[in-house]
């Protein structure tokens, strides 16, 4: 904004205000309750002051062993499994998508442009339309309660495929054949020269596909039926018992703000790099 | 070192029926040793053909040859032959060092002989203090020199040039074409230059290819092309102003046409018996020449005076002009063919 009256700076950040309290509120809040205990929540009204047993929650959280109706299971197992299902649907997807991508670009072969459209419509279908198919197979293949269940219905990526394509055909002509000229055959290319030039885009989709994996919720909802396989998200839920049951509402917050904090960290350590990725144009 | 014999090469996209032929039969010896320069207007296919002897098109008919090998089924890696392209195409994520050692790297060559190598061609191209930097820190010369360098620490057969210098600005294009004559001479590697510009094209060249819509129209040193077009595509092509082709000359025969450079014509006071009279419609002052827009019988005749020559017609006047006898020109008006 080049305006400098006073009246709209004032209004400007009396604006943004409101939003970050609209956004904020919610979270310390959440802090606020994961700080009490289960019987000082449910009271009237609601302490909106931290209380005194913050290490006690998030201990209970994270080495299980509370009294709630619900699942007990520790947190600390289940943001294991998330992490592990989330580094492997992203890792996965990466390699995937680059490896199909540079097939699309640089090579020609019978129905290319087939397997590219058909890749293109499955950009279309998110998984929840094909989930019902999806767990039949899985569960044929005896993958369910596995890492390989939780993870390889989801690292096939349109999203990525198609934005490797489009990143490499901007790469010049040129670069290939020069890389010809030098002796560099096409995974030689490919990793000495596409991979390096596309640091960026794998940097800004591993911010995204990161937190896709990490918070998936319905698939490991269906794929998991044991509690040492739920990742955090799908735990949270399974700590809430329905009905009228005394639900541990600290214990809950407390598993609620971890689950959040990885997401949080790969975004903060990762914004330079994920800007750069979104914007750089640079070849 | 070697030379490069082109027989019969055709270019065609496409197959069957649908073919389209870029390149018609180009055939042509080049000798060991020899700078060729390929110069051609736009789309004339003086590229592509650079690009089958580097192996980045297929050869769709014909022979080529580096040395005693033919080179049709080679990849371009194993033709021994270095390209330094139009826009450089330097690896953008690789330091100078790195972009010049990429080849030697893939070819295994021991870590001792590719820092020898690639000094000694930084040390050449005066790039010494710039092999740490990346090609974005480079101005456009330098890079064009990496690019160079790329090419000669591969200690290749054959140098191939695809329009290189047209990224630079005048100046850097003038003292560059001098750089690249200097290593030619000190490395005595056959080279083929691309160019549409015929400046580099008369200044580089031992011998030049002038291309036309796929065709080989001459092949010879500048001196025969300037001095003796094969055809009135290549007169007018090569010369600025380009040769006056007059299609019914005063003395001139039926279904000939004739041509005359601009600055074979004498401007004399009386008129002579080979001469013209003509109206002058514009006058261009270049510096140390001047040239007459003359106008006979609508044809155009284009007339080049020295400066210091001193007479300056007015725009409108008559001018009697002769041409020197010697320099005169004729072409076969069907074929456009010299006679």
């Amino acid at each position: 904004m080049v305006e400098r009256s006073p009246y709209l700076t004032f209004l400007a950040h009396a604006v943004m205000v409101i939003g970050v309290i609209i956004v904020a509120f919610p979270l310390y809040l959440a802090f606020v309750a994961s700080t009490h205990t289960a019987q000082e929540i449910v009271q009237a009204p609601m302490p909106l002051l931290p209380g005194s047993h913050l290490w006690e929650t998030y201990r209970k959280a994270l080495l299980g062993g509370g009294s709630g109706p619900g699942s007990t299971a520790p947190v600390a197992h289940m943001m294991w499994v998330s992490l592990v299902t989330a580094l492997v649907i992203t890792f996965g997807k990466i390699a995937i998508s680059l490896l199909s991508a540079f097939a699309i670009v640089y090579f020609r072969f019978r129905f290319k442009s087939f397997f590219f459209w058909a890749i293109f419509v499955t950009l279309m279908l998110p998984v929840e339309v094909r989930i019902g198919p999806t767990y039949q197979v899985v569960s044929d293949l005896g993958m369910l309660n596995s890492y390989a269940g939780l993870t390889i219905p989801l690292i096939a990526s349109a999203t990525a495929t198609f934005l490797f394509r489009q990143f490499f055909m901007t790469v010049p002509d040129e670069l290939l054949e020069a890389a010809r000229m030098d002796g560099a055959g096409p995974l030689r290319f490919f990793w000495d020269i596409l991979l390096p030039l596309s640091k960026t885009s794998i940097a800004a989709l591993f911010v995204i596909q990161f937190i896709y994996g990490w918070n998936q919720y319905l698939w490991p909802l269906l794929a998991t039926t044991s509690e040492d396989m739920y990742p955090v998200v799908v735990g949270i839920k399974m700590m809430v018992a329905g009905g009228d049951a005394q639900n541990e509402w600290n214990v809950v917050m407390a598993t609620a703000l971890l689950a959040m904090l990885p997401p949080a960290l790969v975004v903060m350590l990762m914004q330079k790099w994920f800007v750069k990725g979104l914007v750089d144009t640079e070849k | 070192m070697a030379s490069i014999t082109l027989k019969d090469v055709v270019k065609r996209y496409g197959s069957g029926r649908s073919a389209n032929p870029v390149i018609h039969g180009v055939s042509a010896d080049i000798k060991d040793g020899e700078f060729i320069v390929i110069v051609g207007p736009s789309g004339c296919g003086k590229s592509t053909l650079l690009r089958m002897v580097a192996g980045l098109e297929e050869i769709s008919a014909g022979e080529i040859s580096i040395g005693a090998r033919v080179v049709n089924e080679l990849e371009p890696a194993e033709r021994d032959i270095a390209m330094v392209f139009q826009n450089y195409a330097l690896y953008p994520h690789m330091n100078v060092f790195d972009n010049m050692a990429y080849g030697l790297k893939i070819a295994k060559l021991p870590k001792d002989e590719i820092r020898v190598r690639v000094d000694k061609a930084a040390d050449i191209l005066e790039l010494s203090p710039f092999l740490q930097r990346k090609p974005r820190e480079l101005s456009g010369g330098q890079r064009q020199r990496v690019a160079m360098g790329r090419a000669i620490v591969r200690q290749p057969q054959v140098f191939l040039f695809d329009e290189p210098l047209s990224n630079l600005d005048a100046k850097l294009r003038a003292q560059t074409r001098l750089e690249i004559q200097k290593l030619h001479r000190e490395l005595g590697i056959t080279s083929l230059f691309v160019t549409h510009d015929q400046v580099e094209a008369m200044t580089l060249a031992q011998r030049m290819m002038v291309m036309n819509a796929g065709v080989m129209e001459q092949f010879g040193t500048p001196e025969e092309v300037y001095h003796h077009p094969a055809s009135t595509f290549v007169a007018s092509f090569i010369g600025s102003p380009p040769m006056n082709l007059l299609y019914s000359a005063p003395h001139g025969r039926a279904g000939t046409i004739l041509g005359v450079r601009p600055e074979h014509l004498q401007i004399t006071p009386q008129p002579t018996d080979s001469g013209w009279t003509v109206q002058v419609e514009a006058v261009e002052m270049l510096g140390a020449e001047r040239l007459l827009y003359t106008r006979l019988d609508g044809e155009q005749i284009i007339v080049r005076t020295e400066e210091e020559q001193g007479i300056v017609p007015a725009v409108g006047s008559t001018l009697h002009i002769t041409p020197r006898p010697e320099r005169l020109h004729w072409f076969d008006e069907a074929t456009g063919k010299r006679l």
